[in-house]
């Protein structure tokens, strides 16, 4: 067999440059770490690697100060190559307190470097902690390299002069570790200066002293005594397509492909949802995007949400619907009369730890099979995928293309790991994207509502307001003839296979399947949607580059498959299908394509890591 | 200025399908008397959309020769926000029930109420599910006897008024199935509102409530059990209109006395009145007549009006999207 390499420590004592670099920042939740992520994202961004983030932050809003359960973490992955997930091993990480040490040292590398604020290692935090004795002063970090640095002192001194409180002195503290940090890394300081400018634009004191504590911190780190192997360290460009690009989040790129598919089809948005985390950051960029086709509603509860979507869509808007699990199944009946009135909706699904309330804040893959099945009655509906930050904006498009085209609800999965990640965006030209104008049905001469289109079974969507047009829908069977109420056992049969046929024919105006990575025939396919695509995607990498003949197949369209796909993973002698949930994909691909593929499961409320694909790809390897 | 609309009938806003509620059902009159007072509205007919949930009722859309809805349990209110938000040009009816309306959809009833969305509300309240064969509702009177409650039923009943005036309505009527003229006078009021109509009509069930309002129905018995209200007027009642409603000043309460003697005590109708409206929504019988007109009326900014107002900045160019894209710090690679 062959070996799989453990990860090495990136930053290597005697290097001056390093390939890839893992950085976690992690704090308190009042630390302010995610505006600290945030910034050093921009200023690594801008220096030109490649990079993905993953903010990881508690349920609770306000948790007790130096509580473990209210630590707030932000981790980044950035590098000379290709980089699709925020990273396994930590190389660097900052814990501003004892809570944020305990909480997060498990995933820093051997031999890592570990940034500590000393001063808030005072009995109370370490009591909080549950540390019995101060990690800094026994040998228990001693597998690792220490800079232990008394912040809360630096930071008082550098913004003395702007006459701020000692409160609000200290919570400069962030942004002199974010100096530090940056100098570590070679980073510009200047998109950070702009931007605390900005969001301080009315105190300026407040502006000038978190800049002063950044440059104190960049300088700290040029002028102090620091430990062997604390140096600069230099990581070389990535080599991307030329372009240009910015930094978008899961979130972001969902909102902007839902703006963009309504320019595109040249319609009307009411984006109606309810509250519930992590999907409410849909609703709050949406809201701020006047002027565009898209009118935002914060309905009563999930099913005022779908419902009002829907009646928006009656009336010739596009109804668009956003929730996590909890919220989904609540508009499933909803949905189901979407499905049986035969209106376009599109419901984004940012899936999270269940069942019930779950783990909200954290990520998960198990809301597969209610997106597919969970609905009373034979109720198909196309669901689509995002497998990356960036790929929420096609897959947004894609699902407004299909709701219009087919007159059908569509599913969008996201989840909490998408929603909050964000990546470099190559800014696509809207000039270049397929426009497909829907065009309101007017025809009063023999009208009903029953008339289909003849490509797509389609029924034909005239809107109120339309002269002759008027008509009647609703939940009740309705004649495939006259689109009258018809309680035939007959036109339930027709009208049932018609609803089924409907979505399956989708199969083909959606892409072929293709392999991603890898050979098109081989000894193992890794399968896999939504996510989980950047792990598997260096896990299969790394495989290949250790010669082993892996390739990664990654779905979008969950329903319907595209129709190559069986014969895709045929021609593999096995099919690994790495989820983030007990296995619900892979029943699909074992019942519908007769495959004997092996799940990799993990429920953890965490991403996958490429150790664990890659290691459960070499086990899989070994049995071929 | 008014363009100029074609002249229509009842009959343009009938369809040509089979009504199903059962022989002698209250329905039927309200039917007749929507479809009689449409014409009358003088708005496009093809801007007309009526949204229902689930019930006897709810069945309506299918009779208007309307855009209709015909949707799910409880959840008319949510749609038909959804359809006045998507296009506030359009007249948007809400056919519910008692069941439907107060009980399954009670939640989208009081914020459609509290948002005061452009609605017209037809609550058709007959104290008691039909639909699903005769158990009681949450309009039924303790002790209501049904297929769930054989031995009488013990929840409390709410008030659909006073649940409207609660939710902060800001028109809040109440007729009778088979009063054409005084229903048709409501609705028309109702639909020049702008804001939530909303409309309680006591509707006689003839299979599993029959005669539950017959006091306030009845030609001989209604003059001493209903009583019609109407702005500056005083509220009189009675075979000869000999009786009237007073206010109590000391117990805040309403007291039924007779007019001769009292004229100058005699309550006058206020529908802008809230306090007043809330009295008036709570009388019933056996001591006091059921109130029957507008009772409460107030003028106050719409939702649909406003929220299109929030939103009334210039349409974006095409361009403004690929700016929206690029927004944020960007960087080229060359």
């Amino acid at each position: 067999m062959q070996a799989v390499k453990e990860k090495d420590n990136h930053l290597n004592v005697n290097e001056k440059e390093t390939h890839d670099v893992v950085v976690r920042f992690a704090g308190d939740s009042g630390d302010g770490m995610q505006l600290t992520g945030t910034n050093f994202t921009q200023a690594t961004a801008l220096y030109g690697n490649d990079l993905s983030t993953f903010p990881d932050f508690p349920a609770e809003i306000r948790a007790p100060v130096g509580a473990t359960f209210g630590v707030s973490a932000f981790q980044i992955y950035f590098g000379a190559d290709d980089v699709t997930t925020s990273g396994d091993d930590v190389d660097v990480l900052v814990a501003m307190n004892p809570a944020a040490l305990v909480t997060n040292l498990g995933k820093l590398v051997k031999g890592g470097l570990v940034i500590v604020d000393k001063g808030a290692f005072t009995q109370k935090n370490l009591t909080k902690a549950k540390y019995e004795i101060n990690p800094l002063e026994d040998n228990s970090l001693d597998g690792f390299r220490v800079l232990s640095i008394d912040i809360h002192k630096q930071v008082l001194t550098a913004v003395e002069p702007y006459g701020l409180s000692h409160k609000d002195a200290l919570r400069c503290k962030n942004m002199w570790t974010l100096g530090l940090v940056m100098w570590l890394f070679d980073r510009d300081r200047s998109a950070t200066i702009e931007s605390l400018n900005k969001k301080f634009a009315a105190k300026p004191q407040v502006a000038d002293a978190n800049i002063a504590a950044l440059n104190a911190g960049h300088a700290y780190g040029e002028t102090a005594e620091l430990p062997a192997g604390i140096h600069v360290y230099k990581v070389p460009k990535a080599k991307v397509p030329p372009g240009m690009y910015r930094n978008i989040t899961g979130t972001q790129a969902l909102a902007y492909g839902l703006i963009a598919g309504s320019e595109l089809a040249e319609i009307d948005l009411l984006f109606a949802s309810y509250p519930i985390t992590p999907a409410s950051n849909l609703l709050h960029e949406l809201s701020s995007k006047k002027g565009f086709r898209v009118k935002t509603f914060q309905a009563e509860d999930e099913i005022a949400a779908v419902c009002s979507a829907m009646g928006a869509s009656f009336a010739g808007s596009l109804g668009v619907t956003s929730s996590a699990g909890p919220g989904i199944a609540l508009k499933a009946e909803g949905i189901s009369l979407a499905v049986a009135s035969e209106l376009p909706l599109v419901i984004v699904n940012t899936q999270r730890g269940g069942p019930s309330t779950g783990l909200p804040t954290k990520t998960e893959q198990s809301d597969f099979n209610m997106a597919l099945f969970g609905r009373h009655g034979d109720t198909p509906i196309p669901v689509v995928a995002a497998s990356t930050a960036t790929d929420c904006f096609d897959v947004a498009i894609e699902a407004v293309r299909l709701a219009i085209r087919y007159m059908t609800p569509v599913m969008i999965l996201s989840d909490g790991y998408l929603a909050n990640a964000s990546e470099p965006w190559k800014i696509p030209n809207f000039d270049s994207l397929k426009s497909f104008k829907v065009n309101h049905y007017d025809e009063p001469k023999d009208f009903k509502p029953s008339i289909r289109d003849k490509n797509t079974n389609a029924r034909v969507w005239a809107k109120p307001g339309t002269p002759g047009m008027e008509h009647r829908i609703g939940g009740i069977e309705k004649s495939f003839e006259t689109g009258d109420i018809s309680y035939d056992p007959a036109n339930h049969q027709k009208m049932t296979e018609l609803r089924k046929e409907k979505v399956a024919q989708i199969a083909h105006d959606i892409p072929l399947q293709e392999v991603c990575f890898g050979e098109s025939e081989g000894k193992l396919a890794v399968l896999g949607w939504g996510s989980t695509y950047g792990a598997i995607h260096q896990a299969v990498k790394r495989a290949v580059a250790d010669g082993m003949q892996v390739s990664h197949i990654h779905v979008r369209y969950l329903s319907p498959m595209p129709s190559n796909l069986c014969e895709i993973l045929s021609k593999f002698d096995s099919v690994l299908v790495p989820e983030m949930n007990t296995g619900q994909f892979i029943k699909m691909i074992r019942s519908e394509f007769l495959i004997d593929a092996q799940g990799l499961n993990k429920i953890a409320g965490q991403p996958f890591k490429i150790g664990e694909i890659l290691a459960a790809i070499v086990e899989k390897y070994q049995d071929l | 200025m008014n363009q100029a609309l074609p002249t229509l009938t009842l009959k343009d806003f009938a369809t040509d399908q089979e009504v199903r509620w059962c022989p002698g059902c209250g329905d039927y009159a309200i039917l007749k008397t929507i479809q009689k007072v449409m014409p009358e509205l003088n708005r496009p007919k093809e801007n007309q959309v009526f949204v229902s949930g689930i019930g006897c009722s709810s069945r309506f859309p299918y009779y208007m020769n309307t855009f209709g809805f015909h949707t799910i349990h409880g959840r008319a209110p949510a749609i038909a926000t959804g359809v006045k938000l998507a296009n506030p040009e359009l007249d948007v009816w809400v056919i519910t029930g008692d069941g439907d309306g107060f009980s399954i959809g009670g939640n989208h009833m009081m914020h459609a109420i509290r948002r005061n969305v452009n609605l017209q509300i037809l609550l058709f309240n007959n104290e008691i599910y039909g639909l699903t064969k005769g158990q009681y509702s949450p309009t039924s009177q303790v002790g209501t006897q049904s297929p769930s409650s054989p031995s009488g039923s013990v929840d409390a009943p709410l008030s659909p008024c006073l649940v409207s005036l609660g939710s902060g309505g800001t028109f809040i009527a109440r007729s009778i199935d088979t009063e054409a003229k005084h229903l048709s006078g409501i609705v028309k009021r109702g639909s020049e509102h702008d804001g939530t109509a909303f409309i309680e009509i006591l509707q006689n069930c003839p299979i599993y409530n029959d005669g539950v309002f017959s006091q306030v129905k009845d030609k001989k018995l209604a003059p001493e059990f209903r009583v019609e209200v109407h702005h500056g007027e005083p509220i009189t009642f009675g075979q000869e209109n000999e009786k009237g409603i007073m206010l109590d000043r000391q117990s805040l309460s309403l007291q039924v006395v007779q007019c001769a003697g009292n004229e100058s005590e005699i309550l006058i109708h206020d529908e802008q009145n809230k306090v007043q409206a809330q009295l008036l929504a709570e009388m019933k019988g056996p001591n006091f007549p059921i109130a029957v007109g507008v009772l409460y009326k107030e003028e106050k900014s719409s939702f649909v009006t406003d929220v299109y107002k929030k939103i009334d900045v210039p349409k974006s160019e095409p361009s403004a999207f690929q700016e929206l894209l690029e927004s944020g710090n960007t960087w080229e690679v060359k």
